[in-house]
């Protein structure tokens, strides 16, 4: 099965980090991706510029309509996710366990949805 | 009915009462389907009935059950025409042919892992004991929202959303790992103490059957894993309550509190094997909530020879307990103890405070206790105050009439 992690976590939290701890965090996360790989586990895997660089979109009677910022404010935000083959929710539930994110904020674990299936 | 009929049913019957959750958790092992694994079970059962009174009770009733169940999965299967199942399908048959040159007639038994899978922390807490009521026991949607006060709609509904989460969701049918078993084994161990409890603080009905089902389920996992000291530790404490099953009530029907309880009225085959089962755990040297709890109701039961109750132990017990669990219902238990064994001020300022632990500001037995705390303190007013808010809160008409009992007799001794 193929599972979504979704990050979320706090956006200041990196806002107000030293230098050495963003090296460290992005350390941790190169640490994280290469272990998905090596296992067989990385499908794809993104991390996501702030919500400040957000637009939300609408279609409203034909008309495109556009927003500044998130689908929805909260403290914490999606702040990336990958995609990973695991074969059942605890092993997904296992790494998801492992991810850096889960740390400081949280993972929500989601399966994806085939489109031939019902 | 023919002869022959009403043994082909009786037999239905029995495999239907003893093996139901053994073979939905053998047809839900591979797909993680429950909802399916239910339908095709059904279906295997008619045809049993249809079939058995032409061709005899087959000598392996199980064995021709699932076989009847599985063929009929393989057949929705080839119908369904996309790409994906057929894959499936292949896998599936493959291991099919791979598990029957495995165990032949031999049926392994999944409950456990099935229990596991019910009990599984992606579940949400409160469907997991009625969600192993309907698996691993069959029961209907309609019987076990009886049992949980709930509208059977309701508990359909819910029961189904589960069901598609195992499934969607991919919640493995296994035993966990030795490394995450302990963890794990409370989810299910918390979910039968539940369903017991369910059963017990329901004096309304004593012939509801969910206390009799905990206990069977704690028997079920004590069989399938011996050697966790929970297991055993849980099997003793519900065998001391329910020991004292038939003295909780006076003849005439009214309800009576543990201290008053009439000691020969107590099961003591009950109580002599939770004690050989609490031993049994203690001597695996890992101690755990429910043996805590388990220790607690052997000290009250060691009544039955000493006609004192060892407060001083109960004390410490439950100090332990509080230190292990932080639950705000341990520290309410532990605070009236320690009134008995260091004086009634002492226990009076050691209750859990509602500021700190917001869930007991409805909770009825906390102001029960407060009441009788305040009541042995002398403030007579306070604990009048106490007992009719524990009154309001308590929907059971007996425990009702205990209280107002007790409020009573303080109303009069402020008369005289």
């Amino acid at each position: 099965m193929q599972y979504t992690l979704l990050i979320h976590s706090e956006e200041d939290a990196w806002a107000v980090m030293t230098p050495a701890q963003i090296q460290e965090g992005k350390a941790a996360y190169d640490a994280y991706t290469e272990a998905l790989v090596k296992s067989g586990a990385m499908v794809a895997g993104e991390r996501l510029r702030p919500t400040s660089t957000a637009s939300t979109v609408r279609v409203i009677d034909g008309k495109t309509k556009v927003l500044d910022g998130p689908y929805a404010e909260s403290k914490e935000q999606l702040a990336g996710y990958y995609i990973i083959e695991a074969k059942d929710l605890d092993s997904a539930i296992a790494w998801a366990a492992k991810c850096p994110g889960a740390h400081y904020g949280a993972i929500e674990v989601r399966p994806i949805w085939p489109l031939n299936e019902e | 009915m023919n002869h022959v009929d009403q043994l082909a049913g009786d037999v239905a019957q029995r495999v239907a009462r003893e093996s139901y959750g053994k073979l939905i958790a053998i047809l839900a092992r591979r797909t993680r389907d429950v909802a399916s694994a239910e339908d095709f079970l059904a279906e295997a059962f008619a045809s049993a009935l249809e079939s058995w009174p032409r061709t005899g009770v087959p000598n392996n009733p199980e064995a021709w059950l699932i076989a009847v169940a599985k063929r009929k999965h393989l057949d929705g299967l080839r119908q369904s025409q996309t790409r994906a199942d057929s894959a499936s399908h292949l896998q599936l048959l493959r291991e099919e042919i791979e598990d029957m040159a495995l165990h032949q007639n031999n049926i392994p038994d999944d409950r456990l892992a099935l229990m596991f899978a019910c009990a599984h922390p992606a579940i949400d807490t409160d469907i997991r004991s009625p969600l192993m009521l309907q698996t691993v026991l069959g029961m209907t949607a309609e019987q076990i929202a009886a049992a949980f006060l709930v509208a059977p709609a309701t508990m359909g509904q819910r029961l189904a959303r589960a069901k598609a989460k195992i499934k969607l969701a991919g919640i493995p049918f296994r035993v966990p790992d030795q490394h995450e078993l302990s963890e794990r084994l409370d989810a299910v161990l918390d979910a039968i103490y539940a369903m017991f409890n369910q059963g017990w603080t329901s004096f309304d009905a004593e012939e509801n059957n969910l206390v009799e089902d905990a206990m069977w389920f704690s028997s079920l996992v004590v069989e399938l894993q011996p050697d966790q000291p929970e297991t055993l530790g849980l099997s003793a404490l519900m065998l001391f309550l329910h020991s004292r099953f038939r003295a909780r009530r006076s003849a005439e029907g009214g309800f009576v509190p543990l201290a008053d309880q009439d000691v020969t009225l107590w099961d003591d085959e009950k109580i002599d094997l939770a004690e050989f089962l609490l031993r049994k755990a203690s001597e695996m040297n890992s101690i755990g909530r429910f043996q805590l709890e388990a220790a607690i109701q052997s000290a009250h039961v060691a009544r039955r020879f000493t006609s004192v109750t060892d407060w001083h132990a109960i004390n410490q017990f439950y100090a332990i307990l509080f230190q292990l669990t932080g639950s705000p219902v341990v520290k309410l238990n532990w605070a009236y103890a320690i009134g008995e064994d260091s004086g009634w001020e002492v226990g009076l300022a050691a209750l859990p405070k509602i500021e700190e632990f917001p869930e007991l500001t409805n909770y009825q037995p906390y102001f029960a206790v407060r009441a009788a705390l305040l009541e042995k303190c002398g403030q007579v007013l306070a604990a009048q105050q106490d007992y009719d808010r524990a009154i309001a809160l308590e929907h059971d008409s007996e425990v009702r009439a205990f209280l107002a009992q007790k409020r009573d007799k303080l109303s009069l001794s402020t008369l005289q």
